[in-house]
């Protein structure tokens, strides 16, 4: 049993957790993940890890719920348990000091981002910033974004905050204004990553993007986080989840990750009848 | 007839007695255990049938060499606690190794009725032992010898990794099994289904090692969560042993193996077995919905018969094995095979997957196979497969599952790279001590063989057991 210290919500639906887990606090990198059940009957899901503290022993994860399972992780409050956290698993983030380098996160994704940003200004990085969300309310981490960057950006897609459209074309911006950009990482939803990666495909800029295929173990034992780059089989969990974003093939993940909607769907809405019904009460 | 007087001519004349099994018809239907197992005087009944050789070559047969000839004369007797005690002396998951081991292959296969008549059923007695013992709540916990003061980690709670526990807290030493899973019993647990081996078996040995004092840890993964050196040199513990088994899949290489419904048999078996994912929605874990679907598996070993059996079961309507070679070469066990017949399993033999077929939304429709024949033997001493020109067919399905053996998984020779690997990342070992290149680091099991049986990942974690012990204490085990 793992004990929840603190959470919070950041944003609507997305939600901060810290867990006591010491040797994963001692041991994690950036990049890395924990998987996680929540109970006997649940699901086994990859979150990264957001943030440490070795000397209280904690991890700290940032959850968007999207289904039955992180929504479920959401309700959690302090002082709740959940049954499994396993990790740090994953390759770490790869760091050095690459010159300038370009952090965007789309949604959930900055929550991902945030931990190697901060570990690539530790390497001595100009760290530039792009945190793109929907509208003002959804925007997560500002306050952690601005402290580790040089530059940071905020985008939005309705114009509600910061500059009104979408991450890739503040990128491209930047690129225009011809300033020079040595490594860009690119976290969120599929489409956003794959954006990123035409963006920057044409300058030849080093682009990483980190994976969400769906897993079960996360240690290399099943082969279901199988993703196609460069033509070959890599295991998500493993080899990744960075990977080179000019060599992936995203239309591959993003069908691999259809194959349980029905089921999802189902999960999800016998969840939310049943914390109804439980409200009604 | 009893164990006293009865002559070699009566004992000869008794058939093997078949274990009442369910009916095909209803198994395919349901997880419960296949074999029912034998009631006291059936396993009495094939007990009198061993004619208590003076120099019994089954013993040789078994890896463990289990006092075959003892053990079935005190069930013979009626005497089954006592048996089931003279069984554990040289094997610690008697249950499961009578229900899992290719006995045909080993103990049985040495027994001298083998050649004129049946051979004894020595792994059915075994596990009506066993059985017995645990279901008459008659199970003793061996004692302990007193502290040594040495801690022991053991990474990885296969039979390897048990097996070794169990010794070593018995010699007097502390020990810790490490497991990156949530639940314990590796391959037990994951791989083999509830049909062929119930959980509730696993995890009564499990229970048992704990009440002993061994000390579980679950989702602790070695190379990641902690590394071997860090168990050494920051956690203190005296020596490591290392059963991690063979876990990473091998997918074929073949076009379209990334579609949709493409299942290494791992994943398959693990979201059924140990995420329960028959039980969708009650589990959160969903699988492949196979009701009324056209499944086929790519092998021929247990594996791929525990994973089409697993696709009969959760109601696929044609369920296949497509293997490269014919039935003789198959490394399956017979009884397995015979089952899997019976509940029908459709077999394509000598035919070679050579591409996955799908739609727009790369949902998998089928696959192009080609026959195959039989050539020349090869390096296994098998004859060789050969495609036969022009032969290629489709097959229309909508869920495959390779099963076409395993890997090494990584981890371990990323983080302690003075461990020394073979060319197929297998852990290098000495077979009598089970000793890695690194010092006082043992190793055993499926990481050692390459993927193997249960009853030789239990015989290495033995014979590591012993050197540990010796080493640590600078003396030969007694
Ligand atoms: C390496 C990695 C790191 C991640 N980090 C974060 C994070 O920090 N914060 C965060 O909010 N989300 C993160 N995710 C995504 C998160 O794991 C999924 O949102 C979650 O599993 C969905 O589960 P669910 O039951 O709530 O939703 P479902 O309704 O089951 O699924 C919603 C979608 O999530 C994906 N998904 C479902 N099951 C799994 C699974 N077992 N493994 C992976 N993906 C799955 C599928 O694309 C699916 O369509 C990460 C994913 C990966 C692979
Ligand atoms: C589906 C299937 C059916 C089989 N049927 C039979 C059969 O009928 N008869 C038979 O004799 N054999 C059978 N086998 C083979 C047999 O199960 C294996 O040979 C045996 O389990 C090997 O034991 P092991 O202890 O070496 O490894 P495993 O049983 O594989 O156990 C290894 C354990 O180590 C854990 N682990 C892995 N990496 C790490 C890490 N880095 N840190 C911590 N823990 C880790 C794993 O999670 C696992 O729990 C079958 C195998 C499969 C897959
Ligand atoms: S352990 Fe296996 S080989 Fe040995 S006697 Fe039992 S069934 Fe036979
Ligand atoms: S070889 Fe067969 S008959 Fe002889 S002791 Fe062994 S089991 Fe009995
Ligand atoms: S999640 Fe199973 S191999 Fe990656």
């Amino acid at each position: 049993m793992y004990r929840i210290v603190s959470a919070q919500f950041l944003a609507e639906n997305i939600k901060k957790i810290e867990i006591e887990a010491p040797r994963i606090a001692k041991k994690r990198n950036a990049g890395q993940f924990v998987m996680i059940r929540v109970d006997e009957s649940g699901e086994r899901v990859p979150l990264t890890i957001a943030d440490s503290n070795p000397e209280k022993g904690t991890i700290t994860i940032i959850v968007q719920g999207m289904g039955k399972t992180t929504r479920e992780l959401n309700s959690k409050n302090t002082g709740d348990t959940i049954t499994d956290v396993v990790g740090p698993l994953g390759a770490p983030s790869h760091i050095e000091k690459f010159g300038t380098v370009v952090s965007i996160g789309g949604g959930v994704g900055t929550a991902i981002a945030y931990p190697t940003a901060v570990a690539l200004k530790k390497a001595g990085n100009y760290v530039i910033t792009i945190n793109g969300a929907r509208s003002k309310d959804l925007v997560i981490l500002e306050k952690e974004m601005t402290t580790v960057s040089d530059e940071a950006y905020i985008t939005t897609d309705d114009g509600s905050y910061g500059f009104h459209g979408f991450v890739t074309q503040k990128l491209q911006e930047l690129i225009d204004s011809g300033r020079t950009i040595d490594y860009v990482l690119a976290i969120g939803p599929i489409p956003m990553m794959k954006a990123i990666a035409e963006v920057t495909r044409p300058y030849h800029i080093k682009t990483v993007v980190s994976l969400n295929p769906i897993m079960v173990d996360g240690t290399g034992m099943c082969g279901g986080c199988r993703v196609t780059v460069d033509k070959q089989i890599k295991f998500a969990c493993v080899d990744g989840p960075e990977f080179d974003a000019h060599l992936v093939d995203f239309k591959n993940l993003s069908d691999r990750n259809k194959i349980y909607l029905p089921e999802e769907k189902q999960s999800a809405e016998a969840y939310v009848h049943r914390c109804n019904l439980i409200k009604s009460v | 007839m009893d164990a006293q007087h009865i002559t070699t001519k009566e004992r000869l004349a008794i058939p093997r007695q078949v274990m009442p099994a369910q009916s095909p018809e209803v198994r395919v239907n349901n997880f419960n255990e296949v074999h029912l197992g034998y009631t006291p005087e059936l396993a009495q009944k094939e007990a009198l049938r061993c004619i208590q050789c003076r120099n019994p070559a089954c013993v040789k047969g078994c890896p463990v060499n289990i006092k075959i000839d003892q053990f079935i004369k005190m069930i013979a007797e009626g005497n089954f606690l006592g048996a089931a005690k003279k069984i554990k002396e040289d094997n610690v998951l008697p249950a499961i190794c009578g229900r899992v081991c290719p006995q045909e292959d080993q103990c049985e296969k040495m027994c001298i009725l083998a050649k004129k008549h049946e051979s004894v059923a020595i792994g059915n007695l075994e596990r009506f032992a066993a059985d017995y013992e645990r279901e008459t709540g008659n199970v003793e916990l061996p004692s302990v010898k007193s502290s040594t003061g040495k801690k022991v980690a053991v990474i990885g709670s296969g039979p390897a990794g048990l097996s070794c526990a169990n010794d070593l807290i018995q010699m007097g030493h502390a020990v810790t099994v490490f497991e990156a899973l949530h639940e314990l019993g590796g391959v037990l647990v994951y791989g083999i289904p509830e049909f062929r081996l119930p959980k509730k078996i696993v995890k009564a040995e499990i229970e048992g090692l704990k009440q002993l004092g061994v000390k579980f840890v679950t989702n602790a993964v070695a190379g990641r969560s902690i590394t071997v050196d860090e168990l050494m040199k920051e956690e203190g513990f005296d020596a490591v042993f290392i059963g991690v088994g063979a876990g990473l899949p091998w997918f074929m290489g073949i076009p379209g193996e990334n579609m949709l419904g493409v299942y290494s048999a791992n994943e398959f078996l693990t979201r059924v077995n140990l995420m329960k994912s028959y039980q969708f929605p009650e589990n959160d874990t969903p699988v492949f919905n196979c009701k009324g679907k056209n499944v086929a598996v790519f092998g021929g070993g247990n594996t791929a018969l525990d994973a089409v059996r697993t696709a009969k079961r959760l109601g696929a309507e044609h369920a296949y094995i497509i293997y490269r070679r014919s039935e003789a070469e198959m490394p399956a066990r017979l009884e397995e095979l015979h089952h899997a017949q019976k509940e029908g399993i459709e077999f394509m033999l000598l035919t070679n997957p050579v591409e996955f077929i799908g739609n727009d939304q790369q949902w998998l429709t089928g696959v192009k196979c080609i026959r195959m024949e039989l050539g020349e033997p090869d390096d296994s001493g098998r004859r060789k497969p050969i495609p036969i020109p022009d032969s290629e067919f489709t097959l229309p399905i909508d869920m495959a599952i390779i099963s076409i053996g395993n890997g090494s998984n990584p981890l371990i020779k990323q983080t302690t790279p003075d461990i020394d690997v073979s060319k197929r990342d297998t852990i290098v070992v000495d077979i009598n001590t089970m000793a890695t290149s690194k010092e006082n680091v043992y190793a055993g099991g499926d990481i050692v063989t390459g993927g193997a049986t249960v009853i030789l990942a239990m015989g290495a974690g033995r014979t590591a057991a012993a050197a540990i012990n010796e080493k640590l204490m600078g003396t030969r085990a007694v």
